[in-house]
């Protein structure tokens, strides 16, 4: 199904590497731009390790697993309407961001096991900052930056198969 | 979100209005930190100065340069009190006793060493703990940090049981303790009875760009004092000094590795921007640089001493962060190796006791000094005849430093002492640049790294430099050396001549330039750099703290070791209780002057007691 969608799934796979890609630029480079201090793979990683450098390392490759499986969801949502275009994916991928800030993040503290809680407050082995609402503790440039990365992420991946209908039709 | 700028708005915070009526001397600081970035902590319990991330960034506490809106962070008893203060152990951790008619208490300030990157610790951390030691005191506790030199208002948000939190920009202070802080304006303040046996916890937590990292202070607070004080105390052991003084050597080698940064090896000048040099006279001058014409005496201090690692460090920063303008050098260079510093004035903060402007970046970085060629070859050298090892590419780079020598060393400069206006024949550049050639041709004998064709070259040029030195930089007038050719003046650093192996310091024309800089510098037992009137500044400046010890190194050298030990041991007297020295001192009453702690100092003393010891 998913050649028939996307031509191959080594582009397939390919495209979702590149939103990824993408979606990932935007939301390091708010940091690195002052606008928010959240990083996603950081959070991902300390799921799993204590070990700062190890929690980057193994969050980065499991975000970015993890920006791919999505991509074949984003795929199926696509084939599911029957429409191929960018601004459905930038839809699909802001609706993604705003259900990620208001639904997933606040939910962290009951679920990662090193991250503090305003109800439990801080122990030795939860020290991590929660994100709070719309994960503004990370700042308020927190949401946009979200909706941004998620938007284009979505974007790219629509945008890739307006594009290959349009080559192929 | 960016902060909202605070000068626009008249009221920054209620608690940043209350500024005490005057600013404690300088000398009433002591500095703690992480070898990243430092703190100035006042001898009343404050957090007068701090620059977050890094030595070199905005202030978040700048309270010893404006005491309306610089920000700090205060434990301090109410009412009367005395205090008195050490270094615990041969550490950088500080210990205040404060006492009242009715107790005491002890206040501990550190920078935890931290686990490293293998562990979850925030990007940097400040501990300060409150044990009771005798009946009961009240302490006023206030925290008002002002980031950004104090031009942005930090957001205050209580997070429930996480404690306080000073958001701006991408930044978070996070503020963790037992005690019941309250909102008073955009700060925090608690008033609290600590009674005998009792202990108190705060903690400040800091991330940039990053989620930040939440202490349990109470249960963490004892681990992290031990873990820093053992650290602290096993880098000291390293230390292979066992001359006389040792105490103020060691407590020189905690300073010079506090001002150390760790991320890239460099050293800055000073933790601190314009603490003046002379109250009120704008001669005021941010030194959280790294200056390379320190660099020889700072390599010789880190090899006599046995901190080989350091050494390594500091020289791979000297070779590598000065390739972006190699093989030409600069003046200084930031902690990373920047070269753009450029000066500015933050007009909004008043300056210590009043002395504006108050300056970051450092205009002198466009100035030219040949001197710095010949101390970064003078600290290869060092570095080598320490049983360092040199790798092929640094030998590249030091031969390359030789041919500009070679082609500038007949051009004027500003000199060592930065002098403002046009530039002159240095006689103390000129020395340096012979120190550069000899070196290298030193360097070559051993076969550490190949001239080849360029040792001819570098052999009639340092004859060169001799002849001019000897011929110009000599006045039969006044029988001295002196500061610049064909001058009638003299400047301190003409001291060093015996001690690079210029001359020997038994030669008549050595012998009566020391005379001369004692007859026109010296005073009270200590030496201005250079005579006054030299620098078309206004005010008059102290005597220069690294002066006195180059007269000791010089004496040393002489093999005069009564009169070397008496000066030593007058120069100590000026050290502040826990040891620290400033730039420069008063002649009349002691009190330090400019940018503090001052490595410059503290690596003449180290050097001076070396060659003490070694003569």
């Amino acid at each position: 199904m998913f050649e028939r969608i996307s031509g191959s799934p080594a582009c397939l796979v390919l495209w979702g590497l590149i939103a990824t890609v993408a979606m990932t630029s935007i939301l390091e480079g708010s940091r690195g731009f002052g606008f928010s201090r959240m990083s996603l793979p950081f959070l991902l990683g300390t799921f799993v390790s204590g070990n700062r450098k190890l929690a980057f390392v193994l969050g980065f490759a499991l975000y970015t697993l993890g920006g791919w499986l999505f991509a074949f969801l984003y795929f199926l949502l696509f084939a599911s309407v029957g429409i191929y275009t960018w601004w459905l994916g930038a839809l699909a991928g802001a609706l993604h961001g705003l259900f990620l800030l208001v639904a997933v993040l606040p939910l962290l503290p009951f679920v990662h096991p090193r991250m503090a809680s305003e109800y439990h407050g801080v122990t030795s082995l939860r020290e991590l900052e929660p994100p709070g609402f719309l994960a503004m503790n990370y700042g308020y440039g927190t949401p946009v930056a979200t909706l941004l990365g998620q938007t284009v992420y979505g974007a790219t991946l629509g945008g890739f198969l307006q594009l290959q209908h349009a080559m192929s039709g | 979100m960016k902060g909202a700028s605070a000068l626009d708005s008249a009221s920054h915070s209620e608690g940043l209005r209350s500024a005490r009526p005057s600013q404690l001397p300088i000398e009433d600081y002591a500095i703690i930190g992480d070898c990243r970035t430092a703190a100035l902590i006042s001898r009343d319990g404050s957090i007068a100065w701090l620059c977050l991330p890094n030595f070199s960034s905005p202030s978040v506490f700048g309270e010893i340069l404006d005491e309306r809106v610089g920000g700090w962070f205060r434990i301090k008893p109410r009412g009367h009190f005395k205090s008195s203060r050490h270094y615990i152990a041969d550490t950088p951790v500080l210990e205040t006793t404060f006492e009242t008619a009715q107790g005491a208490v002890r206040v501990v300030d550190l920078f935890p060493v931290g686990g490293g990157i293998d562990t979850l610790q925030p990007m940097r951390e400040v501990l300060r703990l409150v044990d009771g030691i005798r009946g009961e005191l009240d302490l006023e506790i206030h925290i008002a940090p002002a980031p950004n030199y104090g031009r942005t208002k930090p957001r205050l948000t209580r997070r429930g049981q996480l404690g306080w939190c000073f958001n701006w920009y991408n930044e978070l202070l996070a503020v963790r303790s037992g005690v019941d802080l309250r909102r008073t304006g955009d700060a925090l303040h608690a008033s609290v009875r600590v009674r005998a046996g009792e202990r108190i916890c705060l903690s400040l937590s800091y991330a940039k760009d990053d989620v930040g990292v939440l202490l349990p202070v109470e249960l963490i607070a004892q681990e992290h004092l031990d873990r820093t004080l053992a650290w602290w105390q096993s880098w000291a052991k390293r230390c292979t000094y066992a001359g006389p003084y040792k105490a103020a050597v060691l407590r020189s080698a905690l300073t010079l590795k506090l001002l150390s940064f760790s991320l890239s090896g460099a050293i800055v000048a000073a933790p601190t921007t314009s603490l003046p040099e002379a109250i009120g006279a704008g001669r005021n001058w941010d030194y959280r640089y790294c200056w390379l014409r320190d660099s020889g005496w700072t390599m010789q201090a880190l090899v006599g001493l046995g901190f080989q690692a350091e050494a390594r460090q500091f020289l791979s920063w000297l070779l590598h962060a000065t390739r972006l303008t190699w093989p030409e050098l600069q003046v200084m260079y930031d902690i990373f190796g920047r070269t753009r510093l450029r000066e500015q004035e933050l007009k909004h903060f008043a300056g210590y006791r009043g002395s504006r402007p108050v300056r970051i970046g450092n205009g002198a970085y466009r100035q030219r000094q040949l001197d710095v060629y010949g101390e970064v070859v003078f600290a290869a050298h060092a570095y080598v005849e320490g049983g360092g090892v040199l790798e092929p590419v640094e030998c590249r780079l030091l031969k390359g430093l030789g041919e500009v020598v070679c082609k500038q060393w007949r051009e004027p400069d500003h000199g060592i002492w930065e002098i403002r206006g046009a530039p002159r024949h240095y006689t103390f550049s000129k020395l340096m640049c012979w120190v550069a050639l000899d070196r290298l041709l030193k360097l070559d004998e051993k076969k550490v790294l190949r001239l080849e064709k360029l040792r001819g070259k570098f052999e009639k040029e340092r004859g060169e430099l001799s002849k001019a030195i000897e011929k110009y930089g000599y006045s039969t007038a006044i029988n001295s050396y002196t500061l610049s050719f064909n001058g009638e003046s003299v400047d301190a650093s003409l001291l060093l001549m015996p001690c690079f192996g210029f001359k020997d310091a038994h030669e008549p024309r050595i012998r009566s330039t020391y005379d001369r800089i004692w007859q026109r510098l010296g005073c009270n037992g200590l030496l201005y750099r250079y005579e006054r009137g030299r620098d078309a500044l206004p005010g008059k400046e102290g005597v220069f703290g690294i002066c006195t010890y180059w007269a000791v190194h010089h004496l040393a050298s002489r093999r005069d070791f009564g009169e070397a030990k008496r000066l030593f041991e007058h120069a100590l007297t000026f050290a502040n209780e826990v040891g620290l020295f400033a730039e420069e001192f008063n002649p009349e009453n002691g009190a330090a002057l400019g940018n503090f702690p001052q490595a410059f100092t503290h690596t003449g003393l180290i050097n001076a007691a070396l060659a003490m010891e070694r003569a």
